[in-house]
């Protein structure tokens, strides 16, 4: 067990908004908030997924919508007070134990931190996808099995709804429609799970991770050269690009942004070309035509000097940007994982295969 | 028919007188004051001395200032402001002055409420106005705040409420107490809106002294009926009793006045714009004749701010810009020597290689003694220039939207030091009047307005919606000062809401007309 103070909180923020791949939001909003919640309450437990009870029961939060508007309407701070009251009242449990996140990204790694601060609750070093996705069955529990319900959904008005679904992608259908008529922005409690469960179908670690690469990105005494090699070692990451944004190319269709960016390469990629697909998070990139990197794998792009993460709000013309590729959870590499949110899922023709052997092949042919 | 520009900067305060015909006939530089009335007084002086014209021909005056920059940025003759938030129950999460500076906070009495209030993202309401929240609230502030913030949620889609709030206040505070309300000023991102409008609320004593210290100072040059405005930011203007309701609109006016000087200076609508002075070299973009707009969140004086800026880029690198050789690496700047210039150059007998030496020995330009750097290397002096060549190419090409060439117009000081081709830019335009570009910008200024708001193009049509828009911004360029039948649409700026199902769209639109 440790505690999380202002530093790891600002450290988390950016290493979570790096793990969001484009998605999730600026972490800015979440950040205060966190940062409010604990100078109130006092700074937060983190426990590592070792240190709790299999009997255990927890609850993640996450907020789900629109980040831009959250950016305006951002909610009263203890909406989940009641939520988890009432959660605990429905499943019959007297205890919840802590409170963990469902993804990571720049305002999703907050909100837990907000609630775990306002309920006194401890937070666990886990998430449901280490990165982030667009919707409530992208989650490795949903890959084991484990039901998105009972949830709660709320709002700062003080709307409650539980739902129970026949299956997770019904959850994804029923919430997305709440949460519109909530104001386009709600708060969520889903995947209810045993310590055992976390165990089993969690991504572990994923708080320290997040919090490494922030202590990585905001450090002041390295060369960006350095930074980038920590980074790449401990995320087990490629640097798959330098470039220039040239191009940003964006329609909506069926609810989420399609877009696409064309990067031209510089320094020693300077005769290459790479275009990223994005959705809400980066899902593809091809490196001079070819697959470099695919979804469920991480596409994460940052700022050439600062390493910055850039959200997919941000893309414009002439950003000097990195590429940096990181493998999935091995979850996300099964066959569930793969048909959950593979290439396919989001509408690109391709056979999911890992950024290792991407990778490699590259390399082979290059030489 | 006459017009006066006046830019008052840290260092110069310039004048320019222009005729009809909008061509300059005169302009005078003398050194800013410390209660810039002074400094104007004095410019205005040597200017109609100098221009020797019938004053009562003159019409227009017009005011560029960094006044208002500088109170934030010093934690001067700032008003104590009170903030009424209205949103609860939502935003309680964030409490108004969250991560501003305590010097700031203390200077600003740090009062503030979140009251009942507020809309959702498509216009539906969030909360009701509870009228006796807001009076009890005036009774516990009387005598401790000079000025009121009132900022809403999402009411830069539906702003009565805070238009209510402010009668509120009047009723009680009375007609002229100083209140500004968050959706004129700023847009969509309620923290960053709110801190824009509590540094409104906060200037409005510095822009009292300083619209009444232009006027007097005008009165005391014998000059009475004219027409008196300010620049604002954007590259357009507003009458005195617009700019006592918006402050903050003059911030970051001097670089816009740069920019839009210099397209009138080169007659060019499109271009860039590149401002090299002593230390920094700021790069703009100049978009049908006004400065582009900053898309990012904007720090003022440590605080975080989303009222438009123009979109400017600074490189450390200026005339004075010191020149150093690393093994065989060249670095130019960021440091420079600054206004020492003509001490420590070494066409000025000093001992440090600057910019400006190496334009000497290239022949570029003629300052200061050369044989002092004949013993220079041209090969070398090719080097640093090439250096100096590849920091503007960069700085350019990020403010770039597309990979084709452009031109570059070039105005300040320290453009002798520019070479003359960069990379990625078409052609280089000087102008022998660059030095006081930022009058000049400030006097051909034009009115304008703008609204942004989101719209669910799928219940309100994309063309619906962007007549609806533009209206709006009409009815804002003409409270400003603008001739109705000259607006024209300048700008439009769509962006669709991620993870939302129904085609909602943030749509900004901007339109400019001329002065009444």
């Amino acid at each position: 067990m440790r505690y999380l103070d202002q530093a790891a909180i600002e450290h988390i923020a950016i290493g979570a908004a790096f793990l969001g791949t484009g998605g999730g939001g600026d972490p800015y909003i979440g950040k205060l908030m966190a940062l409010s919640a604990i100078e109130k309450n006092g700074p937060v437990k983190l426990y590592s997924v070792d240190e709790i009870a299999d009997d255990d029961f927890f609850i993640p939060a996450a907020m789900m919508g629109a980040p831009s508007v959250l950016v305006e309407k951002f909610p009263r701070g203890d909406e989940f007070v009641k939520v988890f009251q009432k959660l605990a009242q429905y499943l019959g449990r007297e205890k919840i134990a802590g409170t963990y996140p469902m993804e990571a990204g720049g305002v999703n790694s907050m909100i837990p931190i907000v609630v775990a601060a306002q309920l006194g609750l401890p937070l666990i070093d886990c998430d449901g996808m280490g990165r982030a996705f667009p919707e409530l069955q992208m989650v490795t529990f949903h890959l084991d099995g484990i039901s998105a319900t009972p949830m709660a959904i709320t709002d700062e008005k003080g709307n409650i709804g539980i739902f129970e679904t026949i299956d997770n992608k019904w959850t994804e259908r029923i919430a997305r429609t709440a949460t519109v008529e909530m104001g386009a922005s709600s708060l969520v409690s889903l995947y209810p799970t045993t310590g055992a469960q976390i165990k089993q179908s969690g991504v572990h670690h994923i708080v320290t991770l997040s919090e490494k690469i922030g202590e990585i990105i905001a450090s002041k005494d390295q060369e960006v050269n350095d930074k980038l090699q920590s980074l790449l070692k401990l995320a087990d990451g490629y640097e798959l690009f330098q470039g220039k944004i040239v191009d940003v190319i964006r329609e909506t269709k069926g609810g989420f942004n399609l877009g696409k960016m064309n990067l031209e390469g510089i320094e020693s990629y300077k005769n290459d070309q790479m275009k990223v697909h994005f959705q809400n998070e980066n899902l593809l990139a091809e490196k001079n035509e070819q697959v470099i990197a695919m979804t469920p794998d991480l596409i994460c792009l940052v700022d050439y000097e600062t390493l910055l993460p850039v959200t997919t709000e941000s893309l414009k013309y002439g950003k000097r940007v990195r590429v940096i590729g990181l493998p999935a959870h091995e979850k996300w590499r099964t066959a569930k994982g793969i048909e959950t949110a593979g290439p396919k899922y989001f509408g690109y023709e391709y056979e999911y295969t890992p950024i290792e052997e991407l990778v490699k092949k590259e390399v082979a042919e290059h030489v | 028919m006459y017009k006066i520009g006046i830019d008052v900067g840290g260092t110069n305060t310039d004048a320019i007188l222009l005729d009809h015909n909008s061509q300059l006939i005169y302009s005078v530089k003398s050194p800013t004051s410390l209660d810039i009335k002074t400094g104007i007084e004095k410019s205005l002086q040597q200017l109609l001395e100098g221009a020797n014209i019938d004053k009562t021909k003159i019409t227009h005056a017009m005011l560029g200032t960094t006044q208002c920059t500088n109170a934030i940025v010093e934690r001067k003759k700032l008003a104590k402001v009170g903030v009424i938030r209205l949103g609860y129950p939502a935003t309680a999460s964030v409490l108004p002055y969250t991560a501003w500076p305590s010097d700031m906070i203390d200077k600003l009495s740090g009062n503030y409420a979140i009251a009942h209030g507020g809309y959702e993202y498509d216009g539906q309401l969030l909360s009701a106005l509870d009228q006796q929240e807001i009076t009890k609230l005036l009774e516990d502030w009387r005598d401790q705040v000079e000025s009121i913030a009132i900022v809403g949620v999402f009411s830069s889609i539906k702003n009565d409420q805070e238009l209510q709030v402010r009668e509120w206040i009047q009723e009680v505070y009375g007609e002229e107490f100083p209140i500004s309300c968050s959706s004129l000023i700023g847009s969509v991102g309620l923290i960053e809106r709110e801190n824009a409008t509590i540094l409104n609320a906060a200037l409005c004593k510095v822009i009292e002294t300083t619209t009444q210290g232009f006027v007097q100072a005008l009165q005391a040059e014998g000059i009475f009926d004219v027409e008196v405005y300010l620049c604002q930011n954007d590259g357009t203007l507003m009458s005195i009793d617009y700019a006592k309701q918006f402050p903050i609109l003059t911030i970051a006016c001097g670089p816009t006045n740069s920019i839009r000087g210099a397209s009138y200076l080169s007659q060019i609508q499109n271009t860039m714009v590149l401002d090299v002075g002593g230390t920094t070299s700021d790069i703009g973009v100049l978009q049908d004749g006004f400065p582009r707009e900053s898309s990012v969140a904007v720090e003022v004086g440590d605080i975080r701010t989303n009222f438009r800026m123009p979109d400017i880029i600074s490189v450390g690198l200026g005339g004075g810009s010191i020149v150093r050789v690393n093994g065989d690496k060249i670095t130019v700047g960021p440091d420079s020597v600054g206004y020492k210039i003509s001490e420590e150059a070494l066409v000025f007998g000093g001992s440090t290689l600057t910019t400006t030496d190496i334009a000497v020995r290239l022949g570029l330009a003629d300052v200061g003694d050369s044989t002092l750097v004949a013993h220079i290397d041209e090969a070398f002096a090719k080097a640093v220039q090439e250096e100096i060549s590849s920091l503007l190419e960069q700085a350019i090409d990020k403010m770039k939207t597309s990979s084709e060439d452009v031109s570059l117009v070039l105005v300040g000081g320290g453009g002798i030091i520019v070479p003359e081709k960069i990379r990625g830019v078409s052609t280089i335009v000087k102008s022998e009047y660059g030095g006081v570009a930022n009058a000049i910008g400030a006097s051909i200024a034009q009115i304008s307005g703008q609204y942004e708001q989101i719209y669910i193009y799928s219940k309100e049509p994309r063309e619906e919606s962007l007549k609806d828009a533009q209206n709006k911004a009409v009815k804002q360029a003409v409270l400003a000062g603008a001739l109705e039948d000259t607006i024209e649409l300048v700008e439009v700026e769509e962006t669709p809401l991620a993870y939302h199902p129904e085609n909602a769209t943030r749509l900004k639109v901007k339109v400019v007309g001329k002065m009444v």
